[in-house]
């Protein structure tokens, strides 16, 4: 079990590596279900914790609990205060980070075997009994105000809340996870405590471990970290209503290069055209050099220094989005390309050579993902949040190589909708007229 | 805690010689061109970089910004491949390019499976010497890098504040010209530039080959003497002699104002000594202190007395840029917290200073630093890119492996009292650019 991938045939150029990941399934004696890949060649574990809910658990009017609570739990943690949490992680040498997004909070810890009990006895008092002492709790707020108040003139930020806003309303997803500086501003320490108290249950919990550890050891190590969490947390919201129109919306701002955010509504992950639109969204902006985007809007004219789209499959909700940034008096034209690009994918489809470079470069590029112990153990927290099955790694490239010219240019018809890709321009951008 | 932590530092004490690296490999070719093998097996994969010892401060005068227009143009291809082709075939191969520029060196990447090796040094040793460039490409181009340019620095005030104050940290050496260019030069770059800045770096005897991952070092030796080896060597390569610094006898001090800052701050850098070929313990101490100072707020000595007692900061950092050729900087910076100003900020800043070059530093906290560094060592096995990274980015600056090898024994070889000496030298406001960033509507003034 060195290898954590193997080739299995190297017969022509372009045949894909396959990710030959041995994920075991763990159930600890109390329950505590993880994904496991054991990796003895260096004498460290990677873990990565999530629960879902997150911060679109945020009770209403407490906009941005969440992240403030995830930004307190190694603040201070039963006997020890914040400076006293960190100087016995320092000396552990181990690291953890906590973070909270929409639909989840994560925790990603790494640690030495030789001082793994220790390392998860630490780990486990700061998600237990974090103390949320009240000159933290001031220390962490006076740090997330700063941030908010930063991204309040940002225009890249000030694009995508524009454009949330417009497309989720009331709902969380309308709104920055790290709240406003009022809604910040009024948080308590029992707002703090009910959101802890709502976040981490095991009805909601995923785990992946990889590294120097057996499945006897992780078995333990779950119940020595999990032991006594609550069964359940707060009730999950509702799926969110897409309420955005096609159009251009403008914010005045003071700058050189106006900064671009675009899209419309997308498609669920558990979709059957999921992976014709994934594929479908490669050729048209996807992340490396050969999109039709980068190619018509960077290549050929020089409007920017990069354009991209992706498709965001949330829990609650579904985007299909883009951004692009270019020079005031040159924005009108790159927005022009973009639309063009997508009508002409919308209407014609791709074409078979665009759809086999795409599927050589994802089949390939997929077992290049698996570069280390952290990120595997992140992969299979995706997959087990989004309900695949354990073999799903051995079976994802023979999906993507399944998918027909018919059916992409099916779902492209389906999915590109020109006339209601909404821009959020933000800049000063000539001959550009908002609509309503 | 305490019977934790003696724990934990016992146990750790022993780990080294138990870990077993990643063998590194190391040879030249017959034209100059130094190889660097990591391997690493785990994986069917391979990370093949080539780094050129050729960046921003070797710019000829008046054309900066071209070594990285350069770096954009290298993908234009070559008689045998078409502009985007390289791009196109890595992709098509399931594999990941790109590049990057600094002030040091220019370096080219491809990661993809191991068994398309050959095909990598077959594209990247073509592209060395046989790039074809046409007016089209470089005005395109050179549209693309102004847009980089905007996006990057032009729309960000903290940016151009970088800009301007490094601008000022130098007051010869071309380290104070920003690598991506000053607009009005940038937006000149020719074909004719981008030409003879090519010819006269790009050849084998000013590059390095670097190979990590399930690679066997003689394999990769065949391939690179198959496809480097074979090309001819510049014998008129300019030697690496950039104008220096001269001695820095007065502080300099900037306020940069804009509507759009939010969170202002104070930032000082003072020139320092970098890593020189076996001659790293200045370099070493350097980092103790800036971990000491500005590592971990809840431990660090600002951190602590900034953040946790007084209150005034919201975050502070110290921080130290190891690797350069030439003179490189030391830094502090302090946020403060609301209500305070940049002046009450900075004067706690310094205070705060102070008072540890009389107190000393706290061997506990020091030893903790050492212990981590030692136990990134295991942790950095995990990433085979980072370690190409660190080789790489190490020689294109004129270090050895010898001086990779070495550098974590220096690093645990440096004495509390190297550290204070190290901070004595380089606390020096003779030779430090203090920057206030701040916004018009709340301006303090400098002066004091």
């Amino acid at each position: 079990m060195t290898r954590i991938l193997t080739l299995l045939t190297a017969l022509l150029l372009a045949s894909p590596l396959h990710a030959e990941i041995q994920i075991q399934d763990v159930v600890s004696s109390k329950g505590v279900d993880a994904w496991l890949v054991e990796e003895h060649s260096i004498p460290i574990v990677s873990l990565e914790i999530r629960f879902k809910g997150g911060a679109n658990l945020d009770a209403p009017g407490k906009r941005g609990v969440t992240n403030l609570m995830m930004g307190l739990i190694e603040e201070g943690a039963g006997e020890m205060d914040a400076r006293a949490f960190a100087t016995a992680q320092e000396s552990l040498a181990a690291s953890y980070s906590f973070s909270a997004y929409n639909d989840s909070v994560a925790i990603s810890a790494k640690f030495l075997t030789e001082n793994r009990d220790q390392a998860i006895a630490l780990l486990r008092s700061a998600i237990m009994q974090p103390r949320f002492d009240p000159d933290a709790i001031e220390r962490v707020r006076a740090q997330v105000l700063s941030g908010i108040k930063s991204d309040l003139t940002d225009p890249k930020e000030i694009a995508n809340r524009t454009f949330d806003k417009a497309a989720f309303g009331d709902h969380p997803y309308g709104s920055s996870r790290n709240g406003t500086l009022e809604s910040v501003g009024a948080i308590t320490r029992d707002d703090i405590v009910a959101s802890h108290k709502g976040t981490f249950a095991l009805d909601r919990l995923y785990v992946g471990a990889v590294g120097d550890i057996t499945k006897a050891q992780l078995s333990k190590l779950l119940d020595d970290l999990f032991a006594g969490l609550p069964e359940t947390g707060a009730p999950m919201l509702d799926h969110a209503t897409y309420q955005l129109t096609g159009g251009v919306t403008v914010i005045p701002f003071d700058t050189p290069q106006s900064v671009v955010v675009f899209g419309h509504e997308g498609i669920t992950r558990d979709d059957p055209d999921f992976f014709p639109a994934y594929i479908l969204n490669q050729i048209l902006g996807g992340s490396n050099f050969s999109s039709r985007l980068m190619n018509e809007v960077r290549e050929k004219r020089g409007l920017t220094y990069g354009v991209y789209s992706y498709l965001v499959p949330m829990d609650l909700g579904e985007l299909y989005m883009g951004q692009v940034s270019s020079a005031n008096d040159r924005v009108a034209q790159a927005i022009d390309v973009i639309r063009d690009e997508w009508t002409r994918a919308a209407k014609d489809g791709v074409t078979a050579t665009e759809l086999d470079a795409a599927k050589t470069y994802l089949t390939g590029a997929y077992p290049l993902r698996f570069d280390g112990n952290g990120p595997i153990a992140d992969i299979m927290v995706g997959m087990q949040s989004q309900g695949l099955p354990i073999d799903y790694i051995a079976t994802r490239n023979d999906q993507i190589n399944a998918v027909t010219l018919d059916q992409i240019n099916r779902v492209a018809a389906r999915i590109l909708r020109p006339q209601d890709l909404r821009f959020v321009v933000v800049g000063q951008p000539k001959g550009l007229e908002p609509s309503n | 805690m305490n019977r934790l932590l003696a724990f934990a530092i016992s146990l750790l004490a022993v780990t080294g010689p138990a870990f077993a690296e990643q063998p590194v490999t190391t040879f030249k070719l017959d034209n100059g061109m130094q190889v660097v093998v990591i391997e690493d097996h785990r994986a069917p994969v391979v990370v093949h970089m080539v780094w050129y010892k050729v960046g921003a401060a070797d710019e000829p005068p008046g054309k900066s910004g071209i070594a990285h227009f350069l770096e954009h143009l290298m993908f234009k291809g070559t008689d045998k491949m078409a502009p985007g082709e390289l791009s196109d075939v890595v992709a098509a191969n399931g594999g990941n390019d790109n590049a990057f520029t600094s002030w040091d060196y220019t370096g080219y990447f491809q990661r993809v499976a191991a068994d398309r090796l050959e095909l990598m040094m077959r594209m990247e040793s073509d592209r060395m010497l046989n790039l074809r460039l046409t007016e089209a490409d470089v005005k395109t181009e050179r549209d693309v890098i102004l847009e980089e340019r905007a996006q990057r620095i032009d729309s960000d005030p903290g940016a151009l504040f970088g800009e301007q104050r490094r601008a000022a940290q130098y007051l010869n050496h071309p380290y104070g010209i920003p690598i991506i260019g000053w607009r009005q030069e940038a937006s000149k770059l020719s074909l004719k530039d981008a030409l003879s800045f090519y010819k006269t770096y790009y050849a084998p005897n000013d590059a390095i080959l670097v190979v990590a991952g399930d690679v066997q070092p003689d394999e990769v030796k065949t391939l690179a003497e198959k496809y480097y080896g074979v090309l001819p060597a510049n014998p008129n390569l300019p030697e690496r002699i950039r104008p220096q610094e001269p001695p820095q006898l007065a502080e300099r001090r900037m306020t940069f104002s804009d509507e759009k800052i939010a969170q202002p701050y104070v930032i000082r850098s003072y020139l320092a000594p970098e890593r020189d070929p076996g001659d790293q313990d200045r370099a070493a101490a350097l980092v103790m202190l800036s971990e000491l100072l500005g590592g971990n707020p809840a431990t660090s000595v600002l951190g602590q007395k900034l953040q946790f007692e007084q209150k005034k900061a919201i975050y502070t950092s110290a921080f130290y840029s190891a690797l350069a050729t030439d003179d490189t900087t030391f830094g502090l910076v302090i946020v403060p917290s609301q209500g305070v100003t940049l002046a009450e900020g900075e004067a706690a800043l310094d205070a705060a200073v102070q008072q540890f070059m009389k107190d000393g530093v706290d061997e506990v906290q020091f030893e903790r630093i050492k212990m981590q560094l030692r136990a990134s060592r295991i942790y950095g096995e995990d990433n085979v890119q980072s370690q190409a990274q660190k080789y790489g980015s190490a020689l294109a600056t004129g270090l050895t492996v010898e001086d990779v090898r070495d550098w974590p024994n220096r690093l645990q070889a440096v004495t509390t009292e190297d550290v204070l000496a190290a901070a004595r030298d380089v606390f020096n406001k003779d030779r430090a650019v203090t920057g206030w960033l701040t916004n018009p509507a709340t301006q303090e003034a400098v002066s004091q």
